[in-house]
């Protein structure tokens, strides 16, 4: 198949099958220079930032939200066309018909939707509840289907943060397609996909995927809708890089104007943009000025995407995160890397735009990245803050060369992969359970298998971990069924249209598990195993806090004794989950990311063996507990580097705090350092980190004087987040986390 | 068997690269800008043998790159010479790159052997005259000064610091002073100003033992750097 709009493109399978990887393989041009080409922004590109930083600031003091629009639902054709300048804007669409005004979406649930408007004083008009009034909404789903024992999982906290009552995210739909094929070819393999299944038996797997390309079909029609709405055609290929980056804008902002997932990522967009920029600068339409323009356009329009959401919602995950994570990087199967100018193009946004927790900047780390890269990565970082990093060297031989993540370290493969996002559960909780006999010493719930209350002087490390191994027993079948009722729910009354249309009509599938609080329990068993654990009990014979006599080894030492606990309880959780089969056939996966959810999580969890007492927020992700390290950082990271990622293939968060003294002298030598770092911690297996180069004090200036630091940008669990929406107390528990420092 | 008092494994001040820095127990200076006073007494600190040691570091060499490895501190290294001379020699054999970081005061048979392992000395020359050599520190500043004429002669490589103490030797004549002294030894390549730093005060506090330099103000950085050019002059 030939298009005019392809020429001077180097042929291939991708012309013939929708291979978006195929494509970017014959005709990227990989870079292995120095940061030096990179262009400052134009007059224009500050001009347009300036105003939506006026618009950031009028937001943050009306609380956070700038506007609602209560009487339409969102969906792709709901809202007129919206511009920040219409005049200067070279990317255009908003999610509505104003910048950073909010549509309600209540497809996932309306209880959370009502509740949201109301939170920041509008009110949900009678017109969409009208709408939805004779609807089955995902959540009404998810609850007519849930055990008390699931309600009762749910409500003591040793499952939290289920998506069961607003989009599930996690979901990357492969955005550059529409602008590789234009959306006629892709509905017209979707219409072949459709016509083929024709000849199979209609069981309920078949009818289910029917129904589904019908709605796929239907939506990518409203796609090319949505994008005329604004005076463009993507009915067919872009011709050019302003094009290629629009209607891959124009395909993630239908996405983001169907669903409001948790976590609606974007891929892995800046080499396949490359490929056009190159195009058009070397026939002379495009300027490395203008390239850059065009990124810092596209950049705006996502740091400008927004959900609205309730403030329980915040406590989980703060900051107002989307989560539009972009892979950067990485390796080729072939052993070219795939870094592009375009790499450094779209971290150079953290300077012409200035630094900001979104795009979810996520970097694809492998050895064999050129130094260059590697080099202008960690001036990146030391500058700003805003970028993580991930083990390319690990993830490329599972997920191959054209994969990417979704929300903070869920890698899959683009267009071929999606997952079921779980949530994750909080297994220091369930350790107390356990020695309670089934009783939530926090909530004052029962729950669980029901025995007696461990009665001994010291606890003993074997029947603890008899005794806990019953409950993770009890607690994954639970779990594993929780969340095939959750996805059962959202195919059935949520189904992300536009993504999966962006995706092969036979996708694999994920199911993703977390756990909360594993570096707690690996401390509290270590605790019972090496020190004397003397169980306090409360006058219902409960038992409500620990006296702990002797020393133990902690987990972030570098010390196996320990580290071995809590590789293994990883891989203990993981093998019990895939004993209980998933919805749709999806592969279980493990991850260890918390989000913020670590303050919260501690604050239902009763004081622990390690000595952490009631209500202590816990480390966030794989992150050893604070400020229990001896041997510094690295011994620390090579800890967490411990865990494994066949257990954990869902990724295995780490954040890493350190002072701009502690890293070195010189700028120079603090960016080789920090290179050095990366290679050491990624060549042990590691699979993710975030790394921050700030001072405490800057923290806590900008905890006193939030408006002085207007973008102060950390980075937490998986995520980046502007330092001044975290709460008061999530910013305190930043504050109180390890810094390494020098001595 | 050595006695050791602590270990960091992500050292970016101690040498080149990437670090990973074991402090010795024990010192027989008083130097009193001295920021680790609980590397002292002879009697703390924990035992270990050169092997253990040696496993530890290799679970750190993927971050050591091109240039970093080890560094011996402490405490002085040179008062278990033979100990180090072990470490040293083990980590060779292994193809880490060796740091040392003294006083330089002492220079047996034993020191001279552990420095045929060094591949690069961090050297404190703390002040420029005896005087305050002996009332400051507790030696003389013969002692560093033959330590480098040794180093010199065996072409090791040397990282001079000295740590500017207000009201001490905060002035441009002793950075002129050490500036001669340099200049006599083409073996040091780098010259390192720190300023003097007080976050070691809740040290002495706990040890129940006064900072003999604690009511001087801590040093800035603009004044390291200042010095610092006229030493590059």
């Amino acid at each position: 198949m030939e298009h005019t709009n392809w020429n001077g493109f180097v042929g291939g399978a991708w012309q013939n099958e929708i291979n978006v990887r195929d494509f970017i393989q014959k005709n990227y041009t990989e870079y292995t220079g120095d940061d030096s080409f990179l262009a400052k922004a134009t007059p224009r590109t500050k001009n347009l930032m300036d105003q939506l930083q006026k618009l950031f600031a009028v937001e943050r003091k009306c609380g956070g939200v700038l506007d609602v629009d209560t009487t339409t639902a969102s969906s792709l054709l709901n809202y007129g066309p919206g511009y920040i300048d219409k005049e200067n804007e070279i990317i255009v669409g908003l999610q509505t018909n104003r910048p950073l005004k909010r549509g309600v979406n209540p497809f996932g649930g309306m209880r959370m939707a009502k509740q949201a408007c109301e939170a920041y004083g509008y009110k949900l008009t009678d017109k969409v509840q009208n709408e939805f009034r004779y609807r089955t909404t995902h959540n009404d789903g998810v609850f007519r289907a849930y055990t008390s024992e699931m309600r009762a999982a749910r409500k003591c906290h040793v499952i939290t943060g289920l998506p069961d009552a607003y989009g599930r995210g996690r979901i990357i739909g492969d955005y550059r397609r529409v602008a590789l094929y234009g959306v006629d070819r892709l509905i017209e393999e979707k219409q072949k996909d459709k016509a083929n299944l024709a000849n199979e038996n209609f069981d309920v797997e078949r009818i289910r995927l029917d129904e589904e390309l019908f709605q796929q079909i239907t939506f990518l029609g409203y796609l090319k809708e949505m994008a005329a709405l604004y005076g463009y055609d993507i009915s067919g290929p872009a011709g050019n890089a302003r094009e290629a980056i629009q209607w891959t804008y124009f395909a993630y902002l239908g996405s983001i104007k169907e669903q409001n997932g948790a976590a609606m990522s974007l891929g892995r967009v800046s080499t396949f943009f490359d490929i056009y920029i190159e195009r058009d600068l070397a026939n002379g339409t495009l300027t490395e000025e203008g390239a850059q323009e065009l990124m810092d356009d596209f950049v705006m329009k996502l740091r400008a995407a927004r959900h609205l959401r309730t403030p329980e919602y915040n406590e989980l995950f703060a900051g107002d995160p989307m989560w539009i994570t972009e892979a950067i990087g990485g390796v080729g199967e072939d052993g070219r890397t795939l870094v592009t100018k375009n790499c450094f193009r779209m971290l150079n946004t953290l300077y012409t735009l200035c630094s900001s927790p979104e795009p979810n900047l996520t970097i694809l780390w492998s050895k064999d990245l050129p130094e260059n890269f590697k080099k202008f990565c960690a001036k990146v970082s030391a500058d700003t803050d805003s970028i993580q990093y991930e083990n390319d060297d690990i993830m490329r031989p599972i997920y191959g060369d054209d994969y990417a993540i979704a929300c903070c370290v869920s890698a899959m493969k683009l267009g071929k992969q999606m997952q079921f996002f779980g949530a994750r559960c909080n297994l220091a909780k369930l350790l107390l359970i356990a020695i309670n006999g089934g009783y939530d010493t926090s909530s004052k719930m029962h729950i669980g298998p029901q025995m007696p209350v461990m009665d001994v002087e010291h606890l003993d490390y074997e029947e603890v971990m008899a005794r806990y191994t019953t409950y993770i027993e009890w607690l994954c079948r639970l779990y594993v069924n929780t969340v095939n009722i959750i996805h059962f729910m959202h195919d059935k009354y949520a189904y992300e249209k536009v993504q999966m249309a962006l995706h092969d009509t036979e996708v694999g599938r994920f199911m993703a598990f977390g756990i909360a609080g594993l570096s707690v329990v690996a401390d509290s068993l270590s605790a019972i195993k090496f020190a004397n654990v003397h169980p306090v009990k409360d006058e219902n014979g409960f038992i409500v806090d620990f006296e702990t006599t002797g020393s133990f080894p902690k987990y972030g030492n570098d010390d196996d004794r320990v580290d071995t606990i809590a590789k293994d309880m990883a891989h203990k959780f993981i093998t019990e989950l895939r004993k209980t089969p998933t919805y749709r056939g999806a592969e279980h996966t493990l991850s260890i990311l918390t989000i913020t959810s670590n303050v919260m999580y501690g604050k239902h969890t009763a004081a622990t063996p390690d000595g952490r007492p009631a209500g202590a927020p816990f480390a966030p992700g794989a992150n050893p507990m604070h400020n229990r390290e001896e041997n510094g950082a690295l011994a620390s990271l090579n800890s967490v580097a411990k865990l494994s990622y066949d257990d954990c293939r869902d990724g295995i968060s780490n954040t890493f705090s350190i002072t701009p003294d502690a890293l070195g002298k010189t700028d120079e030598e603090r960016i080789n350092n920090l290179v050095a770092i990366l290679d050491g911690y990624f060549a042990k297996k590691a699979h993710h980190i975030n790394v921050n180069v700030l001072n405490r004090e800057t923290l806590m200036k900008a905890c006193e004087d939030p408006e002085a630091y207007p973008n102060l940008t950390i980075r937490v669990s998986g995520y980046a987040v502007n330092f001044n929406k975290l709460t008061k107390e999530q910013q305190k528990e930043v504050i109180s986390r390890t810094f390494h420092e020098s001595m | 068997m050595g006695r050791i008092h602590s270990f960091q494994s992500l050292g970016t001040v101690d040498g080149p690269g990437i670090r990973f820095v074991v402090f010795f127990q024990g010192c027989h200076l008083r130097c009193k800008c001295c920021h680790n006073p609980d590397t002292w007494a002879f009697s703390e600190g924990t035992e270990y043998t050169a092997e253990e040691i040696l496993k530890r570091v290799l679970r750190f060499r993927e971050y050591f790159g091109r240039e970093g490895g080890i560094t011996l501190s402490g405490g002085e290294p040179l008062l278990q010479a033979e100990f180090a001379h072990e470490i040293f020699t083990l980590c060779h054999q292994n193809g880490i790159h060796t740091c040392l970081d003294t006083s330089g005061s002492i220079l047996t048979d034993a020191v001279k052997a552990l420095l045929r392992e060094t591949d690069r000395v961090l050297l404190d020359i703390k002040y420029t005259n005896d005087e305050q050599y002996r009332e400051n520190v507790g030696c003389t500043l013969q002692a560093p000064l033959a330590f480098l004429d040794y180093l010199k002669q065996n072409n090791i490589p040397v990282t001079v610091r000295q740590v500017i103490i207000p009201t001490v030797n905060d002035t441009e004549e002793n950075i002129l002073e050490l500036k001669k002294i340099i200049s006599q030894y083409p073996n040091i390549d780098k010259t390192e100003l720190l300023p003097f730093r007080k976050i070691c005060q809740t040290k002495y506090d706990a040890m129940k033992i006064e900072f003999p330099f604690g009511h001087l103000p801590a040093g800035t950085k603009e004044k390291a750097d200042a010095l610092m050019k006229i030493l590059e002059q």
